[in-house]
């Protein structure tokens, strides 16, 4: 039922790397969240949805370590290695900061290791730009590299994919999968976007304070807990999506054809690539 | 060289520079300018406390610093007024009350001036080891918590989340601004620190490529500005602190000048 890296032999021996139990945190006389449980499993993407002020950040927070839960805990295996996309950063000016030091912000790595990262994401050529002149969908690249040169065994991605324009949203939700299959780390993805979290999740939690309904995008799309917080016309975002592209765009404009590997989650339907399907 | 009192200032001048430059760039990035500000107006408490006690004047001032620093952490935790109003009140009340205590001291005979501006006269030898000996551990811990108090400079989320305490390196730093605080107060008085942290580190943004490039310029363009801020006041007999901050300004507005008429700013994108 998830999907998981393909160098794991079965869901059973899958070993959880975060998980929160019964996470309540209570704060100017309301629960934030309450009654939350989740686990994150290697090779698992989790996404977390739900409406504004339903408590995805305050979630990812507690299960990041950076919130102490009033209730609940949390428990992660030993040396955990994280990586981090906030949901908002913003550089001050006065720092003068290149995307290529701003992959060695948290450690240090091999000047090898960060060109073959830049390339992998596709931002290369933008090492020895200044991280306040890049556009949105640029600097979320170079955040998420950032997180990923970690090598972490666990990636937080708060809202990856904001200020991002819709072509680049599915490549990146795209990388964000590759980076699943190729590291086998766990992935806790916070987003708003139903259709394309949809697509690309193994499970999806859908909060609203508590958790409403969580399971397979397609489970979770019929379940009338999430039909009642999205509106009906949600339920048709796990259809939708569901399609194959044959080709997707680098962020300097070249169009590669797409590997056979990245498509293992996909049905074939016929949506013109990138094109916006009438949803 | 030791014995002529200008080369005295001179040695204790750079060696002041070269610790605030550093210090000065973070503190222009975390936008703590008016909390550098506050700590170094607690100064003056610190040396009235110190006079009163008959303890080390330094020692005074940087337990007052970081004493001011704690308050206004603990202030900052219970969000009762916003910060910059804390940071006001703090401030003024910590230099009034060192004002009063001076005042009340009728015994002493000081000179309150040299504490507010500076002293050229005012270094003694003991002042130079203090300086390159407090400034050269100052340098030495900033150096091990660099990389953490960069993250947490960028974001204090990411680093936490990342394994790198910030709150830890953040506490660090601020003992580190009381220790240049109370080091550089002879040179440039209680009132005109901040400058000396703040406008090199803000002229060497400009020509900076990186964040320890642009430290270490920090650090160059203060040594600049001590020496030329020293001589002139030598030469026209003027407080020591507003001379370098004069030299401060004009070296910054020579920086600018170089936006307006020179080269187009380095491009970011090739």
């Amino acid at each position: 039922m998830q999907q998981i890296a393909p160098d794991i032999a079965s869901p059973a021996e899958i070993e959880i790397l975060v998980s929160g139990g019964d996470l309540g945190v209570y704060r100017g006389g309301k629960w934030l969240i309450r009654g939350v449980d989740l686990a994150i499993r290697r090779g698992e993407i989790v996404s977390l949805i739900g409406p504004n002020g339903s408590g995805k950040s305050t979630t990812a927070k507690v299960i990041l370590g950076n919130l102490k839960p009033d209730e609940g805990n949390v428990s992660a295996v030993s040396g955990l290695r994280v990586g981090y996309v906030p949901q908002t950063l913003h550089i001050n000016w006065t720092l003068p900061l290149t995307v290529r030091r701003l992959m060695s912000l948290t450690g240090r790595h091999r000047a090898r290791d960060i060109d073959a990262a830049l390339d992998d994401v596709g931002i290369r050529h933008l090492a020895r730009a200044e991280v306040q002149h890049l556009s949105g969908g640029e600097f979320q690249r170079a955040l998420l590299t950032r997180a990923i040169i970690r090598r972490p065994d666990l990636l937080v991605l708060d809202e990856p994919v904001q200020g991002v324009d819709f072509a680049g949203e599915i490549a990146l939700y795209e990388l964000i999968r590759d980076i699943r299959d190729r590291q086998g780390c766990g992935i806790l993805l916070i987003s708003h976007d139903l259709h394309i979290v949809m697509a690309q999740t193994d499970t999806v939690i859908c909060l609203s304070g508590h958790v409403c309904c969580s399971g397979t995008p397609k489970s979770v799309a019929s379940n009338p807990e999430y039909l009642r917080l999205f509106g009906p016309r949600a339920a048709d975002a796990v259809a939708v999506y569901q399609h194959h592209h044959d080709h997707t765009h680098l962020p300097d404009g070249r169009v590669v054809p797409l590997e056979a590997a990245q498509s293992e989650h996909k049905s074939s339907a016929d949506v013109p690539p990138d094109g916006r399907p009438d949803v | 060289m030791f014995d002529d009192f200008f080369s005295r200032a001179l040695i204790a001048g750079i060696g002041v520079a070269l610790v605030a430059g550093p210090l000065g760039c973070f503190i222009v990035w975390r936008r703590m300018a008016y909390f550098g500000d506050t700590m170094a107006h607690s100064a003056l408490l610190g040396v009235a406390l110190a006079l009163l006690l008959e303890i080390n004047l330094m020692i005074g001032v940087f337990g007052v610093a970081v004493a001011a620093a704690l308050a206004l952490i603990i202030l900052q935790r219970r969000p009762t007024l916003p910060v910059d109003a804390l940071l006001g009140i703090l401030s003024h009340s910590t230099l009034a009350l060192g004002l009063v205590l001076v005042g009340l001291m009728a015994w002493l005979r000081i000179d309150l001036l040299s504490y507010l501006f500076g002293d050229l006269l005012a270094v003694s030898t003991l002042d130079i080891g203090v300086i390159y000996g407090g400034g050269a551990v100052v340098l030495g811990v900033l150096c091990l918590i660099w990389h953490p108090l960069l993250a947490a400079t960028v974001s204090e989320e990411l680093a936490a989340a990342e394994g790198l305490k910030p709150a830890r390196s953040r506490l660090i730093f601020m003992i580190l601004m009381a220790a240049v605080i109370a080091i550089s107060m002879k040179i440039v008085g209680v009132l005109l620190i901040t400058s000396l942290l703040i406008i090199p580190a803000a002229t060497a943004r400009r020509f900076a490529q990186g964040p320890e490039q642009m430290a270490v310029l920090a650090a160059g363009l203060g040594v600049v500005v001590v020496v030329a801020g020293l001589y002139g006041s030598l030469e026209f007999d003027t407080p020591s602190g507003p001379s370098i901050v004069v030299a401060a300004l004009v070296l910054f507005l020579l920086s600018l000048l170089r936006l307006a008429t020179g080269r187009p700013k380095p491009q970011a994108r090739q």
